[in-house]
């Protein structure tokens, strides 16, 4: 077990090296640079823009300025190009904003996926199933952006709450109570819309997986020695069913930064997405780099956790 | 006595049917997955026709700017005395309104399926010759050794590299950095969706390899090349063409979304994604502009997965059991 942990890590760390290189070689070979962004700026002159690219190690050549930044990383004194702040702070007060809209996403996805999928796997044909198949086809199908703004327009039309960002302007003195209602309404809607694809796709495994589960023999077995209904699917087939969604849950991690870019833009959130969507817009390298490394270092760490608790849970698995 | 034989011999025979035959029949079982197969074919057709009737023969003309006609609802009649004749729209009726612009939404529409069309065909085409290439180098050469490392680590741990980035943030770093084009947006869809389709060849080029018609292609000296690209990848096709069909869609869903944050296909060419994507502010006055290339992609972005999970059972024996 303590060999299979090492190994794993020690592979993965060396995974980490290249991501770093092929993350760096990407964005720095493509074409325009910070000094670029704003060419007709008349407090640009010349010089400031050399300061700047001295600054930044801009005139390096490319391996030394892959040096540069992770020594930058690591000592924590990286820099925004855009701001002068430290990156790492940035990018850890954003991730505590996406933090609850991601918890609650994952819980919503969750909480509704498994009924739906169990629901449809156990009435195979019925028009529940029917129904739910192809609804989340279509969820799957449908621009997420074109369906948050027909939320978000049905939502303050017909329930009159606030949905665009994390908190109402000028309620800061009210009381605790109205506070937190506030920003639990603000929380909701997106969290909501950044469930939906997430519900349907897991509705999905979870339905062909529990379809294979019942057709085995120890169900029948089960079945045969005199179990309910409820205990046979719930006790002895839920449970095996489950399995493959360890592997699921560890690969979601990662979704706290890609999925969230479109959602946070709409909702004015001011999350990671939304962070790495600023960046892009005013090439602020470090910060771009940065959330591409941690999203890379959140996809390693979501595969490590799903395969120690793989091992851990299945009882089949040996070293 | 001959004639038992020949009996015998009948009954033994396998029904005249072609694997593909079979699989066809098969799909044609699930009606949704049919309906949208259909549908599909047609959606080509009428991207073709878009295609000729906008730009070859200018019959719909996407680009006339009507500024005094600008927001009329769907099926307005062409009364307007300020426009000139010529540019009327063709049958004179703005059959699905106009925009902000004046201009003629059916006409941008039909000019955008193609554009949309294609950039999903395209940028499957690139990410399925990467990953059938890969997918077949991996699987076939898979014990040789390069130095210390065989082929087959060296190139799934690429894949594995690849697949730690986030997609979607990925593709939006790309295209914010190079100039906007619409061969750039293809071109990177492309080449950040391969993995899935090198992981399925690969994994069927292992069993494939051990089969006697590879041994048989070997002893007759066939050139290695041949023999991977030539005889056995169209024996690892079924997966792709799956993956593949689904891979359309979340191309067309990605380009959007690129369009939506900015950074898609850029004006004046028109594409459903950036037609949507400009009509949304205008969603309280022109409705139609946001509605119907939201519901146009909606179907056909349906269409497609609902195909490409139609195929998906066609070709795997084990779904087939289970229905």
């Amino acid at each position: 077990m303590v060999n299979f942990i090492i190994k794993n890590i020690v592979q993965r760390i060396v995974l980490l090296v290249f991501i770093s290189i092929i993350s760096h070689a990407i964005v720095h070979l493509a074409p325009g640079e910070p000094s670029l962004v704003d060419p007709s700026n008349p407090r640009m002159k010349a010089e400031d823009i050399q300061r700047i690219r001295a600054a930044f190690h801009l005139d390096e050549p490319l391996h030394v300025q892959y040096f540069f930044w992770l020594q930058d990383l690591y000592s924590g004194e990286l820099k925004s190009f855009k701001d002068n702040q430290p990156v790492l702070g940035k990018i850890w007060d954003r991730f505590l904003n996406s933090l609850p809209l991601f918890i609650l996403a994952t819980f919503i996805t969750w909480f509704l996926a498994f009924p739906i999928g169990i629901q449809a796997a156990l009435n195979r044909g019925s028009t529940f199933d029917k129904t739910s198949t192809f609804l989340s086809f279509a969820m799957i199908s449908i621009p997420g952006f074109f369906l948050s703004y027909i939320v978000i327009i049905f939502m303050v039309k017909t329930f009159d709450v606030p949905v665009i960002g994390m908190r109402t302007f000028g309620l800061e003195d009210s009381s605790l109570l109205l506070q937190s209602m506030d920003r639990i309404w603000h929380l909701t809607i997106p969290a909501l819309m950044s469930a939906i694809v997430g519900t349907a796709v897991l509705s999905r495994y979870v339905r062909s997986q529990m379809l294979e589960v019942i057709n085995q023999d120890y169900i029948r077995t089960a079945r045969a020695v005199g179990f309910s209904n409820d205990e046979v699917i719930y006790h002895h087939g839920l449970r095996n069913a489950l399995l493959p969604f360890i592997t699921l849950f560890g690969l979601s991690i990662p979704g706290l930064i890609g999925g969230s870019v479109i959602f946070e833009t709409i909702f004015a959130w001011p999350g990671m997405g939304r962070l790495g969507y600023e960046a892009i817009l005013s090439r602020d390298f470090p910060v771009i780099l940065t959330l591409n490394f941690i999203a890379a270092i959140l996809v390693l760490i979501g595969t490590f956790v799903s395969d120690i608790l793989y091992a851990i849970v299945d009882p089949r698995i040996k070293f | 006595m001959n004639q038992q034989a020949q009996i015998l011999t009948a009954d033994a025979l396998p029904p005249q049917v072609g694997l593909l035959r079979e699989r066809w029949e098969f799909f044609k079982r699930n009606r949704m997955a049919h309906a949208s197969s259909i549908f599909l074919a047609a959606l080509m057709v009428l991207a073709i026709l878009g295609k000729v009737l906008t730009s070859y023969i200018v019959v719909f003309d996407p680009r006339v700017v009507r500024l005094s006609e600008k927001f009329l609802p769907p099926l307005t009649r062409f009364t307007s005395e300020i426009t000139p004749a010529e540019d009327a729209p063709t049958f004179g009726v703005y059959l699905l309104g106009t925009d902000e612009l004046g201009r003629d939404v059916f006409a941008r529409m039909l000019e955008g399926t193609s554009v949309s069309l294609t950039i999903g065909f395209v940028a499957v085409g690139i990410s399925i010759t990467v990953g059938v290439f890969f997918g077949g180098i991996a699987g076939y050469y898979g014990r040789m050794k390069l130095g210390f490392i065989t082929v087959d680590t060296l190139i799934m741990r690429f894949v594995d590299i690849m697949l730690c980035f986030p997609t979607f943030f990925l593709i939006l770093t790309v295209v914010a950095l190079l100039p906007p084009s619409i061969y750039n947006i293809m071109i990177i869809i492309g080449l950040t969706s391969w993995m899935g389709t090198t992981r399925f060849v690969r994994a069927e080029f292992l069993s494939l390899r051990e089969l006697d018609f590879v041994t048989a292609a070997r002893s007759q000296a066939i050139p290695e090349w041949r023999i991977i690209f030539i005889h056995m990848a169209p024996n690892a096709m079924a997966p792709v063409l799956v993956s593949a069909t689904i891979g359309v869609a979340t191309a067309i869903l990605t380009e959007s979304a690129l369009s939506f944050l900015g950074f898609g296909v850029q004006p004046p060419d028109a594409t459903w994604g950036n037609i949507l994507s400009d009509g949304k502010q205008f969603i309280f006055d022109a409705p139609w502009l946001t509605f119907i290339p939201g519901i146009s992609i909606l179907i056909v972005v349906l269409a497609f997965n609902l195909c490409g999970e139609g195929l998906r059972e066609a070709f795997d024996p084990k779904l087939r059991k289970a229905r």
